[in-house]
């Protein structure tokens, strides 16, 4: 048990860290309004929290300028893809415990 | 209480990495609706080619003009239907209809699609008439088999089911006509309605 828990990663512990991983997951990239949109969060709030997930190094940032805007995308990196799975595997786990 | 976060967490990411990858508003109706006019075409062609049975269709010939004419209005009719009916379902899931798992979608459909068009357009210019209908049929069921990836599973098998019908209108060339309604009328209408009571009703 106390294994499983160590595996709940506090980095995902959190419904708008959780959905910019999981939506990283199956995409490639995804900008900026993309993520807004999907989440359904402000602008704020998004920037920290990407911020968060990148100080983790679980996720990069690209940035780049289409035409005139800038654009900012979001890349799940190898070490976030791996943290994700052990820790969706441990959610299931705890799940079919209980 | 602990636990059922974590039920309601795994479904969220379901559900997100669902909505993030694939393009869900697609219309069931909309696929019955290009059936129905593909097949009212269908009848149209049949009728045209009946009146005109003992000349040869060339392309200069009102036949081939009227042909083409009625395959026209099925196509923009049809790609209207689906675009009025997608736009109104995803607007009550609250979605925007441009997003970029549509964009993808359309970008991966139109890939075959528009190589089937210049195939077929080019096969006409050198008079082999008899392989436009299974070219048609093969290279759409084939835009579905790939935009697939990026929409509901459905349309994988919408495309497979055509890409045969196609082939098999290759070795049964006189029944093209046939075949045709068969792969975009009959198709349509039976997948359409399996999307429709999948998906639609109950939202």
């Amino acid at each position: 048990m106390k294994n499983i828990i160590q595996n709940i990663n506090k980095a995902f512990d959190h419904r708008i860290r959780l959905g910019i991983m999981s939506v990283l997951m199956v995409n490639d990239s995804a900008d900026f309004n993309t993520l807004k949109e999907l989440l359904g969060v402000t602008d704020g709030n998004l920037a920290s929290h990407t911020k968060a997930l990148e100080a983790e190094n679980y996720i990069s940032i690209e940035k780049q300028f289409i035409g005139k805007k800038p654009n900012t995308s979001y890349i799940a990196t190898k070490d976030g893809k791996k943290a994700f799975r052990e820790h969706i595997e441990a959610l299931e786990k705890l799940i079919q415990k209980s | 209480m602990e636990e059922k976060n974590y039920l309601q967490d795994i479904h969220d990411i379901k559900n997100l990495m669902n909505r993030s990858s694939t393009f869900i508003s697609l219309s069931g109706l909309a696929g019955v609706m290009a059936g129905i006019y593909a097949l009212i075409g269908a009848y149209i062609a049949n009728g045209i080619l009946k009146h005109s049975r003992d000349s040869y269709v060339t392309l200069e010939s009102n036949t081939f003009k009227m042909m083409v004419l009625t395959a026209v209005t099925v196509l923009v009719l049809s790609v209207a239907t689906a675009f009025i009916l997608t736009y109104f379902k995803a607007k009550k899931a609250e979605e925007k209809i441009w997003n970029s798992t549509a964009k993808r979608m359309v970008v991966n459909f139109l890939i075959p699609l528009v190589t089937g068009g210049i195939f077929a357009f080019l096969l006409l210019r050198n008079e082999s008439y008899g392989l436009i209908a299974p070219i048609t049929l093969i290279f759409y069921g084939l835009a579905c088999v790939n935009a697939s990836k990026y929409t509901l599973r459905d349309i994988r098998y919408l495309g497979i089911t055509v890409v045969i019908l196609g082939l098999i209108t290759t070795e049964y060339s006189g029944y093209a006509l046939e075949f045709w309604a068969l792969g975009f009328g009959v198709c349509h209408i039976i997948y359409g309605s399996i999307m429709y009571f999948k998906y639609d009703r109950n939202n």
